[in-house]
């Protein structure tokens, strides 16, 4: 028997396809369709959206799940539930797990454990080099094979140029994009915050933005070099943004992503030590903040990703020096982005959902991100308006290092839906 | 003084910069009080008797550590010592978990020396008991700029505004330093720092100081010079070249100290490497009051002792 799904009334903004109105929304077993029958809108399961947005299914492409090898801090369970919590229909995770996705043999663990325990699309990327040690490529083609969307030793840089350079061209010949974590490890021993007023404030080693601007101007020359996509992650500094969006004027195939930390909060927020603002990059200042959302606004950065890094509270409850880097964002970054794009004037609606639906989809060529007809029934819906109180402790991922805890934000999801069923409803998960 | 010490409402001395100028005068006063009391007395003082005080310094200290043990015991507390080799910190045990069997143990306060900026504030946020900053990594050293305040104060007059303080050296990674500049802006003194460039960025300008990059006008109308130990066992080798290039660039020799007013004096936290950032025929001069601060540390600390007690415990000012 057909599963048939009737969205009335929401106000369904689809920006690949341009629709921005009220409406309706169809999906007959699991697939977008333009209409049912008198017998299949009888049948169908109704879903009253008035007052809501209904988008496609948000995606994020930089998320770590922490499976294999560090599932007490996340895995691909907890991790797709605090995704379909968030919005998120479709996620892509990163290759640093224990042991990092250098070979075949884990991807297919991992694509294992999606099958089984996954209740959102999940994607899996693989390693540059093997054991992210930048020494040696990683078996590119034999990971493509096993279904990776892309390459990146994220959470490292390749420091060495020429395997930099190797990795980028033979990357290329299975179209498989490069995503890079900007950072040249010589400049950022020790540190732990951005280099700047507060780090000297503070007495805390600083990362200078220079480190990740070096890098970013290394992969505009490569990209340029060979025709190679190169995506640039979670982009934090002024410069940064301004090399990118130069090399794109010239046509160079490189693109970019914004956090929704490093658009809200500067590195000021470390001033009482508290780790769960110990992020890498690491926040930077109220220029660069600025500047990153000016990318994310004239499609510099033409997506937003959360780079959610789960650490147990108890590696967070330590030192500043000590704690681990990273903060959870599956849960908070819609209202968030919101917060700082959408509710501060800066965007409408539909720019920043085009930035986490069908733009994120298309820099690593996921199915996934728009409404069109034949496409999977992943939506989302949601109130922009409705005020939310975080409260990690609520969440549904394993980890609880969320630095708007506390905070009131605008932005409530009301419903996911992968594939035409319903994975959260507002409420709870509903996936079984 | 009782008033002083009743309008004293810190349980913990974290850092110089979030007390008031009102605060350091406060701990000044008690100091002077107390090394009055010393000169004429030196036996321990009853205060703290029966209270117990935790030297926690999981960072190598000798004078520091020494300092605060003998400020305790000429207040009559018991002081008890935990260093880095004998801390369960080193089996990997949380600063947390510390911290937590230091409260059972119960001890009345906590002086902390530690290598990770922050670790006295995120330590004070946790324990009931006044927690004291003896040093945290680059960050702040509290103690060390309120002996050193003091004793500019005995040397130059109890008011420091408009003098020059040059203080020369490791700025970058000295937590006696930022102190310092704290202190001094907040008492009204100029503050500029020289060094080479890697040790003493532009940016210290945003704390309200001067960086002079050329010695020879930074020290001029200096009233004070503070030399800064250069910690070349802490900094990697991209910040200079050798302790030989620094001694020849900026260590003070008698030529340089030429170019200083005749009455400034020479302070230095110590230890020094003599020969590097400080000639011997100066460091023991009497331009130089490196001891003076050394015996001024003891004053400055009890004050402090004293003071977070007190406020932890206000009968302690009846008693």
């Amino acid at each position: 028997m057909s599963s048939i799904l009737w969205i009335k009334n929401g106000r369904v903004i689809d920006p690949a396809n341009k629709r921005d109105g009220t409406g309706d929304l169809y999906a007959r077993d699991g697939v977008i369709v333009d209409s049912l029958s008198e017998s299949e809108l009888k049948a169908a399961e109704v879903i009253d959206a008035q007052g809501a947005v209904v988008c496609p299914g948000l995606v994020d492409i930089h998320v770590h799940l922490r499976e294999p090898g560090q599932t007490h801090k996340e895995d691909i369970a907890s991790g797709t539930r605090a995704a379909a919590a968030g919005g998120f229909t479709t996620i892509v995770c990163m290759p640093n797990t224990s042991p990092v996705g250098d070979n075949p043999g884990t991807i297919r663990r991992i694509n294992d454990s999606i099958t089984r325990n996954a209740i959102v699309n999940v994607y899996p990327t693989g390693c540059l080099t093997v054991e992210m040690k930048g020494e040696q490529l990683a078996p590119i083609g034999s990971l493509k094979n096993e279904g990776i969307v892309a390459v990146t030793d994220d959470g490292l840089c390749v420091q060495n140029n020429e395997i930099m350079r190797r990795a980028v061209e033979y990357a290329r010949m299975f179209d498989l994009p490069v995503m890079d974590h900007c950072q040249d490890a010589s400049m950022t021993q020790g540190a732990v915050m951005n280099e700047g007023y507060w780090s000297l404030k503070l007495g805390l080693k600083g990362w200078p933005s220079a480190a990740e601007d070096l890098i970013i101007a290394r992969n505009v020359v490569f990209s340029r070099q060979f025709d190679a996509h190169i995506h640039m992650q979670h982009v934090s500094s002024a410069y940064g943004v301004d090399i990118i969006r130069r090399a794109k004027k010239r046509g160079i195939r490189v693109s970019g992503e914004a956090t929704p930390h490093h658009m809200y909060f500067t590195d000021e927020c470390c001033k009482d030590y508290d780790p769960v603002f110990k992020m890498n990059p690491p926040l930077r200042t109220e220029e660069d903040r600025q500047a990153v959302i000016e990318g994310v606004l004239d499609g510099t950065l033409e997506v937003i990703a959360t780079d959610h890094a789960p650490h147990t509270a108890d590696e967070k409850d330590n030192e500043f020096d000590i704690a681990p880097f990273g903060i959870i964002g599956l849960e908070t970054a819609l209202a968030a982005s919101l917060e700082v794009l959408v509710h501060s004037g800066r965007c409408d609606l539909s720019f920043l959902i085009a930035r986490m639906t069908h733009m994120a989809a298309e820099i690593l060529n996921l199915p996934a991100g728009t409404l069109s007809t034949g496409a999977k029934a992943d939506i989302t819906l949601f109130d922009p308006d409705a005020e939310i109180v975080v409260d990690p402790d609520q969440f549904h991922g394993k980890s609880t290092n969320c630095p708007w805890n506390g905070k009131r934000l605008k932005g409530k999801v009301l419903r996911t839906i992968v594939a035409g069923k319903t994975v959260w409803d507002g409420n709870q998960i509903t996936a079984q | 003084m009782n008033e002083l010490i009743a309008n004293w409402t810190r349980k913990d001395l974290i850092s110089i910069e979030s007390l008031t100028r009102e605060e350091i005068d406060t701990v000044h006063a008690l100091a002077k009080h107390f090394k009055e009391i010393m000169a004429t007395n030196p036996a321990s003082l009853p205060s703290l008797r029966g209270r117990t005080i935790l030297n926690l310094f999981i960072e190598p200290s000798t004078r520091t550590r020494i300092a605060f043990e003998i400020a305790a015991k000429r207040l009559g507390a018991d002081v008890t010592l935990v260093e880095q080799a004998a801390s369960s910190l080193t089996k990997g045990e949380s600063l947390r978990d510390t911290a937590q069997v230091v409260e059972a143990l119960q001890a009345d306060t906590v002086v902390l020396r530690h290598s990770a900026a922050g670790s006295p504030l995120y330590l004070s946020k946790i324990l009931n008991v006044p927690v004291i900053n003896a040093g945290d990594g680059a960050h702040e050293h509290p103690t060390q700029a309120l002996l050193d305040t003091f004793t500019m104060r005995e040397k130059l007059g109890q008011s420091l505004e408009g003098k020059k303080i040059t203080i020369l050296g490791d700025i970058l990674f000295s937590r006696v330093a930022r102190s310092n500049i704290f202190a001094l802006n907040k008492l009204g003194a100029s503050v500029t720092l020289s060094g080479p460039a890697t040790l003493v960025p532009d940016g210290f300008r945003q704390l309200g100081v001067e960086v002079d990059l050329d010695l020879k006008s930074a020290l001029a109308d200096a009233d004070v010079v503070m030399l800064l130990r250069i910690q070349h066992e802490r900094q990697t080798s991209t910040h200079f070249p050798s302790l030989g290039e620094y001694k020849s660039l900026y260590g003070l020799n008698q030529e340089r100290a030429s170019w200083l007013k005749p009455d400034a004096i020479i302070m230095h936290p110590g230890p020094v490497n003599r020969g590097v950032e400080l000639d011997s025929s100066l460091a023991d001069s009497n331009r130089s009051v490196i001891l003076q601060q050394v015996a001024n540390g003891i004053f400055n600390r009890m004050a402090v002792i004293y003071l977070c007690m007190a406020a932890n415990n206000k009968n302690l000012i009846s008693e």
